[in-house]
């Protein structure tokens, strides 16, 4: 192995009495500081900035257009262009998720209903979103399309069971989802 | 009536003036290494409106952030280690704080304000002996930060501790000879005196009018302003050093010694060295402008015209030097800031070396010259030639012995040294 010998570096005179650092370093950190107040500091205008330094405030300023197409955010459920409800509680989900966050309830469907072959809703989804690490895996297992992460970051709640999303809100967040394999469709 | 004077004196400088200027300076700090550092600093904290049905809330840019902080040290639990030397542990808050507040007593704040007849110097005590004053008391709060460091009872503190005192001592002869040129030259000890002298005869590193007329000063103040800066920055980086700022802060040095000698405080008692900490920067910034930069006074020749205003016969001339001093000392403080976000922290070696080689040599070096330069007057050209002589002599002398007896940097030793 070579050895390498590191000399010390030779200080001049201006360098070793520190001074011209120091002026240096001032005049850095004001024009810094002169330059956040102004709000033209490197990087403002790429990273959206408030006008002071390069931070964006929170809650006025956001930064939701700019979230990638696969972002993770919240898993809810969706219907589709006929207003089924997607899920058939085949509990697939419930079963891979790591953190145990989902809680499926299922039910029958009644035989006098139009959708009465797809046999099986259900009766309560409950994704309890304090667990939920946001890993995707339910959306990726799910067979019927009918789980989805959204782009909702910002969820918060007063108690526990405000954090606990049940089958309502989940649909109300999901929404409508058009597009998507439509195999018990007979009229296709 | 003096007596009450007296202290409307002491309550309204020390707890309306100085003791708010500690939060503020609290705020600057976070606000401005914020701005420097490309953020935005605390900006929320102000009266929560949206709570009572309004649609904004009001902040006054975070103004009211120190005081949240200060409620929140009021309402943490006061913790006291089992293992601590108890009577030290509860005195060394209170000795790191009381110095700082009493030294503000020799500090002159403003001219004289006059309300009905009566003239108000508005120094707390206007001694004869301001700086000396000044030294002996802010010398004691080394014993705060030395007791708490022992009683701690506790490896890092005790670290610190033992840091600072050593860091003290040492700064505190450059800080006692640095400014002898000053009181040569003022010829008085008198802190009023020195302020209404520089307002007279123009700053002491800004001597550009007398008697109310710019102008450029004679050639004695002209030579006289190289010992006065010399002193000048000696004396601030050596404040910095006495109130354990960075570049000088090793007794709390985060990185190494956790919180330094306050690690086993909590709650208002940890509030109190933080106060301390802060009243002795506002000090050491008050003094620094007290002798360099003309106190309370505006310069340019207004203070005399100053002086004179008055609204409905109360002389408010007073106030206005008053709001003068405190503009000046923010400005400082936001200097200290700065010097903060830029300097480095020193090895504990070269703060040694900087305070026992470079600054008490060079503060020695510098009394005699501006007593050379003082007397210069009354001295033949021979007998000035030759001290001058004997000056260039003298730091030759010095920086070669200095040079000689400095370590040599050995060339690699150990396993690399065998190549």
């Amino acid at each position: 192995m070579a050895v390498i010998k590191v000399k010390r570096p030779k200080l001049s005179f201006g360098e070793k009495i520190y001074f011209g650092a120091l002026i240096k370093g001032f005049l850095l950190t004001l024009k810094h500081a002169v330059q956040s107040l102004r709000g033209k500091s490197r990087g403002a205008d790429e990273l959206a900035s408030s006008g002071l330094g390069v931070t964006m405030q929170y809650p006025e300023q956001k930064w939701d257009d700019q979230l990638p197409e696969y972002y993770r955010g919240a898993p809810t459920l969706v219907t589709d262009e006929q207003g089924r409800e997607r899920c058939v509680s085949c509990q697939l989900c419930e079963f891979i998720c790591p953190p145990k966050a989902i809680k499926i309830v299922p039910s029958e469907i009644p035989s006098d209903d139009a959708w009465a072959k797809v046999e099986k809703r259900p009766l309560e989804f409950d994704i309890d979103m304090i667990r939920c690490i946001y890993c995707g895996m339910c959306e990726e297992v799910c067979p019927e399309q009918a789980i989805f992460l959204r782009k909702d970051y910002a969820i918060t709640g007063l108690s526990r069971a405000d954090m606990v999303h049940d089958k309502k809100k989940l649909y109300e967040i999901g929404g409508v989802r058009t597009g998507l394999v439509n195999k018990w469709n007979e009229l296709k | 009536m003096e007596l009450l004077i007296l202290l409307a004196k002491i309550i309204g400088l020390t707890f309306l003036v100085v003791l708010p200027l500690v939060p503020i300076s609290v705020y600057f700090e976070r606000r401005f290494s914020a701005v420097i550092q490309d953020r935005v600093g605390p900006n929320r904290v102000g009266i929560p409106l949206t709570l009572f049905g309004a649609k904004k809330d009001f902040s006054f840019a975070g103004l009211i952030q120190p005081m949240a902080d200060g409620v929140k040290l009021f309402l943490k639990e006061d913790f006291t280690p089992s293992y601590v030397r108890k009577a030290f542990y509860w005195l060394a808050p209170a000795l790191t704080v009381a110095p700082s507040l009493i030294t503000l007593a020799v500090i002159p704040f403003g001219s004289t304000l006059t309300i009905g007849g009566y003239s108000i110097n508005l120094a707390i005590a206007d001694i004869d002996v301001g700086p000396l004053f000044i030294f002996s008391i802010a010398s004691l709060s080394v014993y705060g930060i030395t007791l708490a460091g022992w009683s701690s009872n506790s490896k890092y503190p005790f670290i610190g501790g033992v840091r600072s005192t050593a860091q003290m001592i040492s700064y505190e002869i450059a800080l006692g000879l640095s400014i002898i040129p000053v009181l040569l030259y003022f010829g008085d000890l008198n802190l009023g005196k020195i302020v209404q002298h520089q307002a007279d005869h123009g700053w002491l590193l800004l001597p550009i009018w007398k008697n109310g007329h710019l102008g450029i000063p004679d050639a004695q103040t002209l030579l006289f302003w190289i010992p006065a800066f010399i002193s000048f920055l000696i004396f601030t980086v050596s404040i910095f050093a006495e109130t354990n700022r960075m570049p000088f802060d090793l007794p709390e040095c985060e990185t190494e010694l956790v919180g330094g000698y306050h690690t086993e405080y909590s709650s208002m008692k940890f509030a109190m060295f933080f106060m301390g900490e802060y009243a002795a920067m506002v000090v050491g910034s008050a003094l620094i402008i007290t002798l360099f930069f003309g106190g309370w006074s505006a310069g340019f020749g207004l203070d005399e015209s100053i002086k004179q205003l008055s609204v409905g016969g109360v002389g408010i001339g007073g106030l206005v030097h008053l709001g003068i001093f405190l503009a000046k000392l923010l400005a400082f403080i936001l200097f200290f800031i700065l010097v903060r976000w830029t300097v480095p922290r020193f090895r504990y070696d070269q703060l040694m070396k900087l305070g026992w080689v470079v600054f008490f040599e060079a503060a020695l070096v510098n009394v005699f010259l501006a007593a050379l330069v003082i007397a210069a007057p009354s001295l033949t050209t021979t007998v000035i030639a030759l001290g001058a002589v004997l000056l260039v002599a003298l730091t030759a002398a010095i920086i070669w012995v200095a040079k000689v007896s400095e370590e040599r940097v050995k060339p690699n030793s150990g396993l690399l040294g065998q190549n």
